[in-house]
């Protein structure tokens, strides 16, 4: 393969300038400083997560430490709550990363339009995805959501209604997706926009000359070359929200049914030192992770490979 | 028809800036002020809200967070450049593999390595201790500035590359005098994401650091409980600690994309 290529090469152009003044180990070299770090810090603990997760181990109790078997992972699956908090997890990245993806894509479809102030409504729906997490699940729960005089019954109050509704008690998973929405819709809008602004113009106008009606030019040609875009912003969304600890933490600390698994992680290692039950659950994690991990590099890959050619 | 199409954009835009705006203009008001039903739009401003929450001792978690977002900026920048040059100008073989093998890394769920992590800190005695998680915020954004770095410096033209060397230029005079001036806005938008990335970081710093190393983020927790009147003051807490992810953040949105989805999207 390495001896085709080379030959391909000496063919294209001419035999380019002393390439081999450095050998091998030397042009890996500056990979490896980088390379190193990332396995010790990243890896390692995986491993530690692993071994650790067939331990029982619970630092209040240190002097009963032991080999647990599967003991840990049949807690996890038989613990009603930590079962919860994967049905959480799962309930609250879709939600997020369904609502947000179609949002984006209505005001990618709208900002693909041209009128007048254009870039400062771009600016305009940025700024929910640059106010730090926290700060934003703070500012969701204590001034808008506040029952008392939170905005959104400011709202409600001013439009004559009756009803002053206590937002995050009656509807917490509500409360916790609707403000993730708020502040992912503008990435899945950023990445879509991007496609919409790569793809070819001709095309369209060509439909649109033979007669194509604007929602068949957007069914057959800017859908399908969206569609890749959809992709990666669904995959990496869901990689960042099935991580998402800090909006549970601040709107609900975690109560009224609205724990996911990074939180309950959190939770038994941090408040319950169960250390080899939480380390399970982040086996657990991981497993799923690596599900959709695998589908979103598959995504990365076809689009680098679309742009090296 | 166009015309509809603007105004659903602004109306669209207004919607999503609203919080952010009423966050800014309640972070303006006085207590009593800022806790009326219905919202009192036109009370007077004050800075009482800033003022009360600078007294609070809100400075050694900022700068906490500065000295952990900046330092690991740079050490990330220090460890990336010269990765994505043998990524892309004279890259190695079997170079995707390296590449896609950092992407892994960063798809791994974070909150897996908490515990190992948190021991390993325990036993080296690095527990609330801010050199220890600006390390840890290097690993998180190593691979994101690899990636990064490897698109932007992929953008330097081979030909003016070879044309040098023919010239009988160095590998440092090629670096300072070809790649740098091309990749430099490159190099800037990757270090304002990674600024963000660890500035935003709650769930490590909040395991880690306690009353000496607490960051910004660690700090705004503090609120979660409510104590009373205290709307101006926590508007004016998230608008501080934002501002700079912010200005960050407008700063490099051009690039923001191609960040965010690790150098995929152009």
């Amino acid at each position: 393969m390495a001896v085709l290529t080379r030959e391909r090469s000496v063919v294209d152009r001419p035999p380019p300038v002393p390439r081999t003044k450095y050998p091998k180990w030397a042009r890996r070299a500056p990979l490896l400083p980088a390379l190193i770090f990332l396995i010790v810090v990243t890896q390692l603990p995986f491993v530690a997560t692993l071994v650790i997760s067939f331990m029982k181990w619970n630092s209040l109790d240190p002097t009963n430490r032991g080999f647990a078997g599967f003991d840990n992972y049949v807690n996890v699956f038989t613990d009603p709550d930590l079962r919860s908090s994967v049905v959480n997890t799962i309930v609250l990245t879709a939600s997020v990363v369904i609502i947000s993806l179609v949002l984006g894509l209505g005001l990618a479809l709208l900002l693909d339009k041209k009128f007048a102030g254009r870039g400062l409504v771009r600016t305009l729906l940025i700024a929910p995805f640059l106010v730090v997490p926290v700060a934003a699940a703070l500012i969701w729960k204590h001034v808008l959501y506040n029952p008392e005089y939170g905005l959104f019954n400011g709202i409600l109050n001013w439009l004559g209604f009756e009803a002053q509704p206590d937002w995050i008690s009656s509807m917490p998973m509500t409360a916790v997706v609707a403000s993730l929405v708020w502040q992912w819709t503008p990435f899945m809008m950023l990445i879509l926009l991007a496609g919409l602004q790569s793809k070819p113009v001709e095309p369209v106008e060509a439909a649109t000359i033979d007669g194509a009606s604007s929602f068949q030019v957007f069914r057959y040609l800017t859908f399908p070359h969206l569609r890749q875009y959809l992709e990666l912003g669904g995959l990496l969304g869901s990689i960042y929200v099935v991580q998402n600890f800090d909006a549970v933490f601040t709107i609900t600390s975690g109560g009224l049914g609205t724990a996911n698994l990074p939180y309950m992680i959190y939770q038994t290692f941090y408040q319950a030192h169960e250390y080899g039950e939480a380390s399970a659950a982040g086996v657990i994690v991981v497993a799923g992770s690596m599900v959709i991990a695998t589908f979103a590099l598959r995504t990365v890959s076809s689009l680098f490979k679309e742009e090296k050619r | 028809m166009t015309r509809i199409w603007g105004v659903l954009a602004w109306f669209a835009g207004i919607v999503f800036f609203a919080p952010v705006a009423w966050m800014f203009l309640t972070s303006l008001h006085s207590e009593s002020d800022a806790a009326t039903n219905p919202p009192s739009l036109l009370a007077p401003l004050t800075l009482d809200g800033y003022e009360e929450f600078f007294d609070a001792g809100a400075w050694p978690p900022l700068i906490n967070s500065f000295s952990a977002s900046i330092g690991s900026t740079i050490i990330v920048l220090l460890l990336a450049i010269p990765a994505a040059y043998a990524l892309s100008i004279k890259p190695v073989e079997k170079w995707t593999d390296v590449l896609f093998f950092f992407l892994s890394t960063k798809m791994m769920p974070v909150v897996a390595a908490l515990l190992p992590i948190y021991l390993i800190a325990q036993f080296s005695g690095m527990l609330d201790n801010i050199s220890f998680l600006t390390l840890l915020y290097c690993s998180m954004n190593l691979p994101i500035a690899v990636w990064l770095m490897r698109s932007f410096l992929s953008e330097v033209p081979k030909e003016i590359l070879e044309a040098a060397s023919i010239d009988g230029a160095g590998l440092l005079t090629i670096l300072r005098r070809v790649v740098a001036p091309i990749a430099m806005p490159g190099i800037a938008a990757t270090a304002l994401i990674c600024f963000i990335f660890s500035w935003n970081e709650l769930l490590f710093a909040r395991v880690l650091t306690g009353v000496v190393a607490g960051t910004a983020p660690v700090y705004l927790t503090g609120f979660v409980t409510s104590q009373g009147l205290f709307l101006a003051k926590v508007c004016a807490a998230a608008v501080v600690v934002s501002l700079p992810v912010l200005i960050a953040g407008f700063a490099a949105q051009d690039k923001l994309v191609q960040g965010l989805s690790l150098g995929a999207v152009k």
